[in-house]
């Protein structure tokens, strides 16, 4: 049970940082590297939030969503302004993006333990008593979830999200609307770290704790999350595509949890996760954007 | 009005790979003017467009539209004015997005892309009414993705697409030449249409000088970044086809095609 909470629980938080990775990678075809570091920028804001400004842990959410959107805005700027390629204006923002998050959270690992966040606190406690008491984590985690999805589909539907959705369609046509496409790669990517980092946010609450670490391969994560959910649920029609990212990124996080399950250390899981991301691939057959 | 004045372009200036494209090249279009373009290969009749729609950055010279000089403005900027169809049918359209809502990216151009709903609903009939008279049965199938439509069709949206907005300059960039000559034909009817009805000044390069003689009210053969034939008002109307042909072939072979 403590085993399937904890899947469930991981696999929303990553979903959302799966949102993220399929607005660069399948929609606007951008390999963001960012990610890796927008993911930790998230956490790092959060522990800043919680533990030395002492701020109420809600407000973390929309915090470490401005901020990761600032961080994308920043890596499109790169991109588009200075014409640096797409790869590297990823690899500029997450190593830059490293000392930030240090200098951010105070230290490599700062833990927020006996503090109130948005699992833990006087209203939350109020409302799960009992037997609801161990479900509150994986019930707060799918709402946001959920609130994260329908607000990008609903963004996806409106005229700004057609043009975001055109542009990595074809973007000549963004041009021939009369619309500068540079400036639309730069939404996209703010909403996309934004929602990367708010992952980040949530994460750093749940595990009561800011790692460095933690950015190391969030991009992988991400990536086999879309793919999965894209490839593997491609014919479930009623899904919509970000319910399958979402659902991609649990099926990942289950794989994970099997692997360890069997035996193999925590210190293999990097190895555990490319290899996994390496069959993911294999299976899918994923050319980037073979449709 | 659009005016090409003392245009010159050069490629990789004294180096080996140098390529003069025009040098002081200068056209001027009169309002409502419906201009066919012919050339031989690498005659600079596609870079024109690209210079008029500023996807390529001159050396010296002047784009005038009446009496404003457009050429530093951003190409995004200038297509505002402008509508394109290219001979890709793919650069037209968005395939991952379905017919209605390639309409409605369309019908919002010249206005803002804000947090509005991307399809208004009350725009629908008249998506279909103007899908209607191509024939393709379009109008039934609004809900399906470009993607999955074939050439023509996808040539025929975009067409309507760049057509559906208030626009000065329809550009016309080979773009029935990737189509089968049925479709071509069927295109190039649309086009004569849409031009009448908009009255739109309109400039079509085309390789199918059958298309050039027969569509418009002037005709320009361009060749080696001139243009070396011009025909327009009753000169185009009685234009002789086989001299025009055999001019054509000249210049086709010294390029070696």
């Amino acid at each position: 049970m403590a085993l399937l909470l904890s899947v469930l629980e991981q696999g929303m938080i990553y979903g959302i940082l799966a949102l993220g990775v399929y607005i660069t990678y399948k929609i606007l075809d951008f390999p963001d590297l960012t990610v890796d570091g927008s993911f930790p920028f998230g956490a790092a804001i959060t522990v800043r939030i919680i533990s030395k400004l002492g701020l109420p842990a809600l407000l973390s959410l929309p915090i470490a969503f401005l901020g990761g959107a600032f961080v994308g805005m920043c890596t499109g700027l790169i991109h588009v302004k200075l014409k640096v390629r797409d790869l590297l204006s990823g690899i500029v923002m997450m190593t830059g993006l490293y000392t930030i998050n240090l200098f951010v959270a105070g230290s490599g690992y700062v833990p927020i333990f006996n503090m109130d966040n948005i699992f833990d606190n006087d209203l939350v406690n109020g409302i799960f008593k009992g037997g609801l008491y161990q479900f509150k984590t994986v019930i707060i985690i799918f709402v946001i979830t959920m609130a994260a999805k329908y607000l990008l589909d609903w963004y996806m539907s409106t005229k700004s999200g057609f043009l975001l959705r055109a542009v990595g369609d074809n973007d000549t046509i963004v041009t021939s609307l009369g619309v500068d496409k540079g400036l639309v790669k730069i939404v996209g990517l703010s909403i996309a770290n934004g929602l990367v980092s708010l992952s980040g946010c949530i994460y750093a609450q749940q595990q009561r704790s800011f790692e460095i670490s933690i950015g190391t391969g969030a991009v992988v994560i991400g990536l086999a999350s879309v793919i999965i959910g894209t490839s593997l649920l491609k014919k479930v029609t009623f899904l919509r595509v970000t319910a399958s990212v979402i659902i991609g990124s649990i099926i990942y996080k289950a794989c994970v949890a099997l692997a360890m399950f069997a035996g193999i250390g925590a210190n293999a899981i990097k190895l555990i996760t490319a290899i996994l991301f390496l069959i993911i691939l294999i299976i899918s057959k994923d050319k980037k954007k073979a449709e | 009005m659009l005016e090409l004045k003392n245009i010159s372009k050069n490629y990789n200036p004294g180096s080996v790979n140098e390529l003069l494209l025009f040098e002081d090249f200068s056209l001027r279009v009169e309002d409502g003017q419906f201009v066919s373009v012919v050339g031989s290969n690498g005659s600079g009749k596609t870079s024109m467009l690209n210079v008029i729609c500023g996807s390529i950055d001159i050396d010296a010279g002047q784009i005038l539209i009446g009496d404003a000089d457009i050429s530093k403005q951003k190409d995004f900027v200038r297509h505002r004015r402008i509508g394109r169809v290219y001979q890709d049918p793919s650069k037209g359209t968005c395939p991952a997005m379905t017919i209605l809502e390639n309409l409605s990216l369309a019908d919002n151009k010249g206005r803002k892309y804000n947090l509005k709903k991307g399809v208004n609903k009350a725009r629908i009939n008249d998506y279909k009414e103007l899908l209607k008279p191509l024939n393709m049965g379009l109008e039934d199938r609004l809900s399906v993705k470009v993607g999955a439509l074939s050439g023509g069709q996808r040539q025929a949206l975009s067409l309507l697409m760049a057509t559906m907005t208030p626009i000065d300059f329809l550009i016309l960039d080979e773009h029935t030449a990737a189509l089968d000559p049925k479709t071509a034909e069927i295109i190039m009817e649309l086009t004569d249409r849409i031009v009448k009805e908009k009255h739109v000044t309109t400039i079509m390069v085309t390789h199918n000088l059958r298309y050039a003689v027969e569509y418009g009210d002037r005709l320009i053969m361009m060749h080696e970044g001139k243009a070396i034939l011009d025909k327009s008002g009753d000169e185009k109307k009685n234009i002789d086809t086989e001299e025009i042909m055999s001019i054509f072939n000249r210049i086709s072979v010294e390029c070696g095609n």
